[in-house]
């Protein structure tokens, strides 16, 4: 019982014995890096798609590198508390946190919220759920143009689930509107959970959700369209926005962020670790066969990526009225 | 029964080992105020890693359980409802402690959880799939209305005082628009403070307005916590036996609505223990006496809050769609082991599904002995502990509660503001549940108006929305009653009076 009762206060008690230890040692740059357990925030709650990810990847982690991922949650706003106390913490390696876009792109332009996108330093995107239209399975919607003729005939009435204002979701309903040449309604949800429950309760006529709900929901959902280069892996019948003639590449991008202060070699080499999780070959099965689709943006050509989907993102997001 | 074969999968002596040691460490994260269900689940998640899928579900689902019935000692004994969950168990729990019959209160709450788990682990077993359909059935409007509803329990709950009820409940309602928005995502009332930016985190606001204020009174009077009997009454179990079965068709009553209520994703343990408690008082003999230390207002809360367990694995299982927090983080950990939820779950892996719930069953059974071990220690301890050393206990476990739940040490000054605030509305005959309930249920109504009023002026069916469906119908009746029933009672004694008076 006693055990088991330490275990119950791990998550305080990791955050507080790595912030020490790391006093104690001061900044080891040894060759031996990661010498002790690494610290993992994830600004969200339990239970999501960015802690599910880091679940995977910590069992990699272990086996890679020896060394345990601890796994801490620090959710609020939406994921701006976590970021705006990012470049406070200790920048020894040992702390680092998830990063999602558009989040980190959105937020700071709505209002202050305590950060820039610029203030974070990401050392590596390793994947994108990748944003898909999707109906119940037993909607006469078959494809895109089925859904693109529905509203056309009926303005303003095809309501479209998705998780939350300014996401992914929403700010690619934006622009596909004005790509179709549509008016959809968006109706937002918190979380994607609850914008599937809608869809397959049939609140809502279709959503915009992401290649994981076609994953998660086989069978009970189908996949009209997904945003992506090349057609998902796991999905190989459903066509790409792309093949349909429209430009639209999106979804939401997961990648680490470091505090400021961290040292460049140390940025380097977490950025290499994370890769080389990425790169293996049942990690990007398992990655997969959830929906994801894996993405490798390294911590040199991180910047020009996120300033390249920031451009995209601001101008869907003013459109919306999301950034006043 | 369905996959009775399972049974003998679930009785392994690892299983057995686990169902009790999950069952242990969660009744004791629960009763610490702060340490909730769903950091204890999360906390185990690297564990069950190596294990069977079925025994890691064994693990978290007894945890769970653990958890959500270890809410109720601090509800009892500290009048601070440890979980969301536990908050109607403060009505009656902590009075009753308060007269020295701590010990009773414990024990039926004992009991009334178990029967609660073992009626949401029965209808899972059986009824899985087509109640399924019942989280589909909840729209955006219908969680409207039963947070309305819930909100109309504040005029039930606050017998002559109805006025400072709205009250609190209109300062809940704003504090639950701090922060971003869930929906819109604008960002309110902040005042430029990042501190507000994540909003005020619901169980610190329940540790801060229930805890803080007990806590200043501790120091402030010479009294004794809690009145102590000289002679020491054991378990008291037979008594608690004999209300509880005195009591069986409320705790029947109040299981059914807890596994209903728990089914529906986003409603939660605070909604099932609050209708439970106050369709208790409504069809009880003793209704005058609820909230003085009426036994069946604790059974009514407790089996309705454990009843959600079994409830809420419902979607979680057969949907993917998690019903409660906890069930979103043993959903996940269930995605990585490669297991997949849906109504295939149930048929192609009978196996995982089958033993686990007969592990959950187990659980909640081994939760009748380890709970009333426990409880008594619990309750010993608090009564013998002199105040010197429960004070600064208590008010350090809140902090570090506080702070464990978003890593956030500005949840820990929130918390104490809220606490100051509260002790001092308490002076002016203000009490927290009210305010709590605004906290809670305002972000589930906003978000159910801002959903239906979007997909009803799309289909340009405004009224039809929120008028025209049946589940909102009969919500909207039950909400007019609830509302109208202090005033129907009183006219109804008022004639009766008039009657005598002849």
């Amino acid at each position: 019982m006693d055990i088991l009762r330490k275990i119950g206060v791990t998550s305080v008690a990791a955050a507080l014995s790595l912030a020490v230890s790391s006093l104690v040692s001061g900044v080891p740059q040894a060759q031996a890096f990661p010498d002790k357990p690494v610290n993992y925030i994830i600004p969200f709650g339990p239970g999501g798609e960015s802690d599910i990810t880091a679940r995977h990847q910590q069992s990699f982690f272990k086996d890679k590198f020896g060394q345990d991922l601890v796994i801490a949650y620090k959710p609020g706003g939406g994921g701006a508390v976590g970021w705006s106390q990012l470049n406070g913490m200790i920048g020894d390696g040992y702390t680092m946190m998830g990063i999602n876009l558009p989040h980190i792109v959105v937020k700071p332009l709505q209002k202050d919220v305590g950060f820039k996108t610029e203030d974070i330093t990401g050392v590596y995107m390793f994947h994108y759920t990748p944003d898909a239209v999707v109906v119940n399975a037993n909607s006469d919607i078959k494809s895109l143009q089925d859904l693109i003729d529905y509203a056309k005939a009926n303005p303003g009435k095809l309501t479209m689930s998705g998780s939350g204002k300014g996401t992914a979701n929403h700010l690619a309903q934006v622009r596909f509107d004005k790509m179709a040449g549509i008016k959809t309604t968006y109706v937002a949800f918190k979380g994607t959970g609850k914008a599937v429950a809608a869809l397959l309760g049939d609140q809502v006529k279709a959503e915009w959700g992401y290649t994981s709900v076609g994953a998660k929901h086989e069978g009970k959902v189908r996949l009209l369209a997904v945003a992506m280069e090349e057609r998902h892996p796991k999905f190989p019948d459903v066509p790409t926005f792309k093949e349909l003639g429209f430009d639209l590449v999106s979804g939401a991008y997961r990648g680490i962020a470091v505090p400021k202060s961290t040292p460049e070699e140390v940025r380097v080499k977490l950025s290499e670790m994370i890769g080389e999780i990425n790169a293996d070959p049942e990690f990007r099965k398992r990655m997969e066969n959830d929906g994801m689709a894996l993405l490798d943006v390294g911590y040199k050509d991180l910047d020009a990526f996120v300033a390249e989907q920031a451009k995209a993102y601001e101008a869907a997001a003013r459109e919306a009225g999301v950034i006043k | 029964m369905t996959g009775l074969d399972y049974l003998w999968q679930a009785l392994t002596p690892l299983n057995l080992l686990l169902a009790l040691a999950g069952v242990v460490a969660g009744t004791v994260i629960g009763s610490l105020p702060g340490l909730t269900a769903t950091m204890a689940v999360a906390v185990l998640v690297p564990i069950t890693f190596s294990m069977e899928p079925a025994s890691a579900l064994i693990l978290m689902g007894a945890i769970y359980t653990g958890a959500i019935y270890g809410g109720a000692y601090s509800a009892i004994l500290l009048n601070t409802p440890g979980t969301p969950s536990a908050i109607a168990t403060t009505f009656d729990g902590y009075p009753m402690a308060k007269r020295g019959d701590g010990d009773l209160a414990i024990t039926l709450a004992c009991i009334s959880s178990v029967v609660g788990g073992l009626v949401g682990a029965a209808f899972l077993l059986g009824l899985a799939p087509p109640l399924a359909e019942v989280a589909l059935a909840f729209g955006p409007v219908e969680y409207f209305w039963l947070a309305v509803f819930g909100l109309t329990l504040i005029s039930a709950l606050s017998d002559g005082n109805l006025l400072k009820g709205l009250i609190g409940a209109c300062f809940g309602l704003l504090l639950a628009c701090i922060g971003v928005a869930e929906i819109s995502a604008d960002i309110r009332f902040t005042f430029g403070s990042q501190v507000l930016l994540g909003g005020i985190e619901t169980v610190s606001a329940l540790i801060g307005l229930y805890c803080i204020p007990v806590m200043i009174d501790l120091v402030a009077t010479p009294d004794r916590h809690l009145k102590v009997t000289t002679e020491s009454k054991g378990f008291r179990l037979r008594e608690a036996l004999a209300e509880s079965w005195k009591s069986k068709f409320n705790l029947v009553r109040s299981s059914v609505i807890g596994t209903l209520v728990g089914i529906l994703p986003g409603a939660g343990g605070s909604i099932a223990g609050l209708v439970a408690y106050s369709e208790a008082r409504r069809s009880s003999k003793r209704s005058e006496s609820f909230g003085t230390g009426e036994p069946e207002g604790i059974q009514a809360t407790e089996s309705a809050n454990n009843a959600t367990v079994g409830g809420g694995f419902i979607p979680t299982l057969v949907l993917g769609i998690p019903g409660t927090p906890p069930d979103a983080v043993i959903l996940g950990a269930l995605l990585i082991q490669g297991v997949r939820t849906g109504p295939s779950l149930f048929t192609e892996n009978g196996a995982i599904v089958y033993t686990f719930i007969y592990g959950l069953i187990l659980a909640t059974v081994l939760m009748l002995p380890a709970g009333l071990i426990i409880g008594r220690y619990a309750y010993k301890s608090i009564i013998t502990i002199p105040k010197a050393l429960l004070v600064p206990t208590v008010a350090f476990m809140t902090m570090i509660g506080t702070y464990a739940i978003r890593n956030s040490i500005s949840d820990v000054v929130i918390m104490i503001v809220l606490g100051v605030i509260g002790w001092f509305l308490n002076r002016f005959g203000f009490s927290p549940s009210p305010i709590v309930l605004g906290l809670i249920l305002g972000r589930i109504a906003e978000q159910g108006f801002v959903q239906a009023w979007t997909i009803g002026a799309a289909t340009e069916d405004l009224t039809g929305m929120f008028f025209g469906r049946p589940i909102s119908l009969v919500i909207i009746a039950f909400t007019l009653v609830s509302l109208f029933y202090p005033l129907i009672r009183k006219r109804w004694s008022m004639t009766k009076g008039a009657v005598n008076a002849d």
